[in-house]
């Protein structure tokens, strides 16, 4: 039977992988590429890069650097960040990217996952949301969540996949940094009414808030973080070893 | 020298990279005539069956592959690349592949319980029914990973690997020299690497 993935996520700008803490105070971590590879040796399911450059300079450099990482690791590799047109999939699909996540692009552009499905399938379209609660009700938060857009998350979500995504990236930005888990009710409430995978973003401290979330939640795919992996509180190692102590399945 | 088949169908980077990284001298080909030059032939795909055999039959590419097969040259065909391989996929209508291999491809709705997720993606564990041919380097129950909605229904004599979503699902398939695998291996890590290292010394 399938696997439960586990996904550390790259956050790259002007070529090197910086993590915020709830998006603010970046802090330099490592080379993307060697960092890659590091995962990629030690039990990393795939990888998401994140483009967080705004220059066109800084896109020629995240593409070198993509370009590089897939010569050099044998994994799936999910790219997002600035991502808003179906050339935007074309320039990292040809550098070596296997799926490409939009997350403003499809707020802006709801004809890009249509779209983008019909040219490159599915399964190479995931939707990533950053999500917060507002008054009782989940918001879709847009520019790196930074700007509400007042609409509905589940009901977006939902729409996004009928209309071709493959999979979800549902990122909570009211757990993204706390570090005390993933946020479990949201979770819940999009794996509810989603028939694709969903990757939990947000929240991870620790090893047990992995356990508890595929414990809590069997229809969450996989769980992703940045800053526990990179600064090696959590190594993917000890982590999956633990989930199949757990009788959870994973790529040992 | 490995040809990897480029008939205008997925990103073929990755795949290239991979046999770099097992020090094999591979070339993406365009031109239908060079197939003669190669003594591998890697057919790769993604994407909808219909469209992708429209586009392989226009290149000019089908008919010296089937030749280069018949003529006992080893190929490898991945994922859509696999399913090409058949007589047919019933993938939206009823489209014809390159018979290599007798045996169709079908909805893997058709066969797992309701609720599971489709496509398969992610990691699975391979049944191997052997270790010969390209698994001779693969422990059992290697993961390798998968994207599919669609598997080939074919003979028991002609499936070298299964894979477990809620019903045994073909994963590998031989049919003499002509080899086809529903996973990734350019996507599989260290697995995959050993499987494509198998691949090029049969």
């Amino acid at each position: 039977m399938i696997t439960k993935r586990i996904i550390p996520c790259l956050d790259v700008r002007n070529g090197r992988v910086v993590k915020g803490v709830n998006f603010q105070g970046l802090n330099d971590v490592n080379s993307p590429v060697e960092l890659a590879k590091f995962y990629s040796d030690n039990g990393a399911d795939e990888l998401v890069f994140y483009d967080i450059t705004a220059s066109s300079d800084g896109r020629k450099i995240f593409t070198d650097i993509l370009r590089e990482t897939a010569r050099n690791v044998f994994i799936p590799l999910t790219v997002g960040g600035g991502i808003s047109s179906v050339k935007d999939f074309e320039r990292v699909l040809s550098c070596g990217a296997d799926k490409v996540s939009v997350n403003t692009g499809a707020i802006n552009n709801p004809g890009l996952i249509p779209e983008a499905a019909r040219l490159y399938g599915s399964q190479c379209v995931v939707i990533s949301a950053d999500v917060k609660k507002v008054g009782g009700a989940f918001h879709v938060f847009a520019r790196g969540g930074r700007d509400d857009t007042n609409i509905e998350a589940v009901s977006w979500i939902k729409r996004c996949v009928d209309n071709g995504a493959g999979e979800v990236v549902l990122n909570s930005i009211d757990t993204d940094g706390v570090k005390k888990g993933f946020d479990l009710e949201m979770l819940k409430a999009v794996c509810d009414v989603v028939n694709v995978p969903v990757v939990a973003s947000g929240g991870a401290g620790c090893i047990e808030d992995f356990i508890t979330l595929f414990k809590t939640l069997p229809r969450v795919d996989a769980g992703l973080a940045a800053s526990i992996f990179h600064f090696g509180e959590v190594s993917i190692r000890d982590l999956k070893q633990r989930m199949h102590d757990e009788n959870i399945l994973a790529r040992l | 020298m490995i040809a990897i088949i480029n008939y205008g169908v997925g990103n073929l980077f990755s795949l290239e990279s991979s046999f770099n990284a097992i020090n094999q001298d591979v070339r993406v080909i365009t031109n239908p005539d060079d197939l003669k030059n190669y003594d591998r032939i890697i057919l790769p795909g993604v994407g909808a069956f219909e469209d992708a055999a429209k586009k392989l039959f226009a290149s000019g590419m089908a008919g010296p592959l089937i030749e280069a097969a018949h003529s006992g040259k080893p190929v490898l065909g991945i994922c859509l690349g696999m399913q090409l391989l058949f007589t047919a996929s019933y993938e939206f209508g009823l489209h014809k592949g390159l018979d290599l291999i007798p045996g169709s491809v079908r909805a893997i709705s058709e066969v797992i319980p309701e609720g599971l997720k489709i496509p398969q993606m992610g990691w699975n564990a391979l049944n191997l029914a052997g270790h010969d041919g390209i698994f001779k380097n693969t422990p059992d129950y290697s993961h390798v990973y998968f994207v599919h909605s669609y598997y080939a229904v074919c003979d028991e004599k002609f499936i070298t690997a299964r894979t477990e979503y809620g019903a045994d699902l073909t994963a590998a398939v031989q049919n003499k020299n002509i080899y086809g695998v529903q996973f990734h291996p350019e996507k599989s890590g260290s697995a995959g690497l050993d499987i494509l290292r198998a691949f090029c010394e049969v």
